[in-house]
Formats: C-alpha cells, sequence, structure tokens
C-alpha cells in the first residue's frame, strides 16, 4: 500500500481548473520532487495531500485514511503529516521552543515536559539549539526555516510535505536548509518536496513529477526525467533552469 | 465681556446639598468610568466574537456577523440611547417593561447606557479585530491547520495573540472615544462627568469653570488610557516583529 495515493484528482477554482485528473502513488520511504513553471499547479497538488485545500473531484489516501471522506477526522490525520511552508509561518508571538511544543501539547495530548525534550532534540538537529528562547523575528530565513522543519518532525510525521522549502531564502541559506532535507531524506523520511532546486532533486528524489497546466505531464524516476524527459514541455523546461 | 469669575465655586455646596461641585464632578467621572468600563467589556468581549465570526470559513456566521455590524454602526449613538430607553421597554411584555421603568434612578438610566455603548462599540471593535486577523498571512492559519489545530484552537492559539497585538493601536482609539460617548448618556439621565457639570453650570451660571473642570478632567482621563494602552503595547510587543524599535532584534 502506497504512503499517499492520489488518484485522478481535479479542483477548480469557481470556474478556473487548477488540477486536472492528476494521479500518482508515494511508496513509503520515497523522496519526490514535484516541480513546474509557476502556475503548474504544483503547490496545490501538495495541499491537497493534507486537505489544506479541498478539491472536487477524485480520491487521496493518505496511509490508508480517505482524506476526502467527511467522517476523517481531518486535524488528526494532519497531525501525522509534516509541512514545512515556503514563508516558515512559525507563530512571530512565540518562542522558538513554545513553537515547537504548540502542536505537540495541544494536538498530541503530549506534556510540556515531553513535548519540550522531543522539541528540543530535533532543534539540535537542525543545529539551532541555542536559539530556542528567541523568537521567530530574531533569526534569519534559513534558521526559521530549519525551525519550521524541526517544528514539523516533533509532531513524529509519517510523510513530509515541502512546499517551496528555499523560494523565499536568500541565496546563501539555501543550502543549509537543503542539507537538513537530505539529511531526512537518506533517513528514509517520506517526503513530498516542491522545489525548483535540481541540484537537490538530482541528490535524494526516487523520482520528479513535472507538472504544467494543472496536469502532471511527466512521473519518471531521476534518471529518466534528468536523462530523456519526454514532454517537449519538461524539456524546455529543464534547458531553461539548467542553463544558468 | 461681562463674567465674574469664581474658582472657589467648585467648594462650594452643589445642588444635592450634600456635595462640593468638586465633589460632584468627580462622582460624576465615577459614572463615566464605570460605564465606559463595563460597556467596554461588553464590547471586547462580543466585538471579539463578532469579529471571529467574520473570518469564519462558516458563511452564515460571516453574514450574521456582517448584519449586526451594518445594524449597530449605521444608526447614529444617540437613536441607539433612546431606543434602549425609551422604546425598548414599551416592547417587552408589561411586566419587564414596568420592572426596567420602575428601576431606581442611576440604574434605570446606567443599564440602557451601558447596553447601548457596549452593543454600538462591539460593532466598531469587530471591524478591528475581523481586519487585524485578515492581516496576518493566509499561511499563518494554514500552518496552524497543518499541525493539526482544530479552527477554535487555531484562534486561540495562532490568530488572536497576533491580531490582537495588530490592533491595539486602533483598539487604544476605540477606548478613548467610548469613554467620550458615554457623555451621551446624559440625554437619557446618567449623571456621569458631562451631566455634572451641566448641572454645575445650571445652578451657579459659572459656566467657564464648570466646562473647564469637565474638559480637564476628559483630557487628563484620556491622556492616563493611552499611557495605558501604550505600556500594554510594550509588555507585549513581540522581540523581532512589531513594537517599539527598542525590543526588536534582526527581524524584517
Amino acid at each position: 500500500m502506497p504512503m499517499i495515493e492520489i488518484k485522478d484528482v481535479s479542483k477548480w477554482y469557481g470556474s478556473f481548473q487548477v488540477l486536472t485528473n492528476c494521479t500518482t502513488n508515494v511508496e513509503k520511504g520515497e523522496v519526490i520532487v514535484v516541480c513546474g513553471p509557476s502556475g503548474s499547479g504544483k503547490s496545490t497538488l501538495i495541499k491537497v495531500v493534507n486537505a489544506l485545500e479541498p478539491f472536487q473531484e477524485g480520491n487521496i489516501v493518505v496511509d490508508g485514511i480517505k482524506v476526502n471522506d467527511p467522517k476523517t477526522n481531518l486535524p488528526k490525520l494532519r497531525a501525522r503529516v509534516g509541512m514545512v511552508f515556503q514563508h516558515f509561518e512559525l507563530f512571530p508571538h512565540l518562542t522558538i521552543t513554545q513553537n515547537l511544543t504548540l502542536g505537540q501539547i495541544k494536538v498530541l495530548g503530549r506534556t510540556p515536559e515531553e513535548a519540550k525534550t522531543r522539541g528540543l532534540k530535533y532543534l539540535n538537529r537542525v543545529g539551532l539549539i541555542e536559539q530556542k528562547d528567541k523568537f521567530p523575528g530574531q533569526l534569519s530565513g534559513g534558521q526559521q526555516q530549519r525551525v519550521a522543519i524541526a517544528r514539523a518532525l516533533s509532531m513524529d510525521p509519517i510523510c513530509m510535505l515541502f512546499d517551496e522549502p528555499t523560494s523565499a531564502l536568500d541565496p546563501e541559506m539555501i543550502n543549509e536548509v537543503l542539507d537538513v532535507m537530505v539529511g531526512l531524506a537518506k533517513e528514509g523520511m517520506t517526503m513530498m518536496v516542491v522545489t525548483h532546486e535540481m541540484g537537490f532533486a538530482n541528490k535524494v528524489a526516487n523520482r520528479v513529477i513535472f507538472m504544467d497546466r494543472g496536469q502532471i505531464v511527466e512521473d519518471a524516476t531521476k534518471a529518466d526525467f534528468f536523462g530523456k524527459p519526454r514532454s517537449e514541455r519538461a524539456q524546455q523546461f529543464l534547458a531553461k533552469i539548467l542553463h544558468h | 465681556m461681562n463674567y465674574n469669575w469664581n474658582w472657589k465655586i467648585f467648594f462650594e455646596t452643589s445642588a444635592d446639598g450634600r456635595h462640593t461641585w468638586l465633589t460632584t464632578l468627580f462622582i460624576g467621572l465615577g459614572w463615566t468610568l464605570t460605564t465606559a468600563l463595563c460597556a467596554g467589556i461588553i464590547a471586547f468581549l462580543l466585538g471579539s466574537a463578532l469579529g471571529v465570526m467574520r473570518t469564519t470559513p462558516h458563511k452564515w456566521a460571516v453574514k450574521l456577523g456582517n448584519a449586526y455590524v451594518e445594524f449597530f454602526r449605521n444608526i447614529p449613538l444617540l437613536v441607539q440611547l433612546f431606543l434602549w430607553y425609551f422604546v425598548l421597554p414599551e416592547l417587552l411584555p408589561n411586566a419587564i417593561g414596568g420592572w426596567i421603568k420602575s428601576m431606581t434612578p442611576p440604574w434605570a438610566s446606567f443599564v440602557p447606557a451601558v447596553i447601548g455603548l457596549g452593543l454600538f462599540t462591539a460593532a466598531r471593535v469587530s471591524e478591528q479585530v475581523r481586519a487585524g486577523i485578515q492581516a496576518l498571512s493566509r499561511g499563518q492559519g494554514q500552518a496552524g491547520t497543518a499541525l493539526g489545530l482544530t479552527l477554535s484552537q487555531r484562534y486561540r492559539f495562532v490568530l488572536l495573540p497576533m491580531a490582537y497585538r495588530i490592533i491595539l493601536p486602533p483598539l487604544t482609539s476605540e477606548t478613548m472615544n467610548l469613554i467620550k460617548n458615554t457623555s451621551v448618556a446624559l440625554t437619557i439621565g446618567l449623571f456621569e462627568l458631562t451631566a455634572a457639570a451641566r448641572s454645575m453650570q445650571e445652578f451657579t451660571f459659572q459656566v467657564f469653570e464648570a466646562f473647564t473642570a469637565a474638559t480637564v478632567i476628559y483630557i487628563l482621563v484620556n491622556l492616563i488610557t493611552v499611557n495605558l494602552m501604550r505600556w500594554i503595547e510594550r509588555s507585549v510587543a513581540v522581540p523581532g516583529f512589531i513594537g517599539p524599535p527598542d525590543v526588536g532584534g534582526g527581524g524584517h
């Protein structure tokens, strides 16, 4: 059974179709990179996985639980799916430690001590333990994104979704975030990553999904995607982003 | 201008025969502040609830909140107080209406003043709260959702703490407006500060002294309010986010 099963998913904003019959599976331990031009629906595709965005047609099953079933306890499901956003979205009024423990305490019902121990373990892992009492606004973008990853990991997710995690960062901060993500991938975390970082894709992705105008145009192994992309659109895209 | 200045008038016995005019003014101030405080509590709680309702995904809640705001914002405060004071008791069943009309003097004016001012100000607070929540990036709510927080937890732990911080400056103006608006309640017989000054003017003809005193007291009260609110702003300022620059760190 795949960890994430996306089948014939279509989504509209009013009369504008953002996703058209998207189908793909993510196996446990797989790292999938989703890329494509802006407006191609790649962010939307990962946001429907934990139902941050509703969709009108098709089915999504995460770890055996149907996302679009009205009976599904969505908060409970979402708590098991880690998510990292383009703009970090740490909670600015909470200290780094409080950011790491809020979900654990309020959603998972852990005690504050338990939550703190676990949160700080992951904060240490992303190399920011000395920042634990600061506020998000006092950290650099790269540091904030690493905290955001630690926040997601503190919830013990079964898989992680990344929505352009490095797009809002200054160039010199991109690598510190990618390093953390590469580490996670190597440990066997199931990941769906929307990114334009082809170096990251090349290093750790199992498969690359290329999207254009709401459709999955290409769903190929890394070697196939970079070696001989079938669609002309993907060839053009690769030519553009690899030639600079 | 022929006018007999008499600043000693404040220490003469007032119309009630028991206090000096100065004490009478301060009794009026007491009613001004009590009315503002009680109405303020109603306005804050109800305004927050309405403001939150208007940002939820529930369409009926949004419509209900909007209807409330349009109703209470579009009718002059004076008319609203008249409605609460004169009209409501007539519309209620005789037993309740009669009981309201037979309330002893300060309460018969105080209760409708608090309700009227509270509900009127709630509409305005709700606008601020809604704007504060909507000023936050959509991603904040999504980050809460993605962690598994429920809708009410999202408001409580993620959205409202920041929204209130953002709207503290406009809430300061709202608080000052509320204090000043209590003077309208003199029209329904509440003996607040302006009413006390008017009584002093009518009985002593010392119109300048009476309204100078009222003016100075209003200015002082609002200066204290502004400073209190600034102190609150400073004490809840988020390092590196908004607030006075002296607490800021890096940030954007």
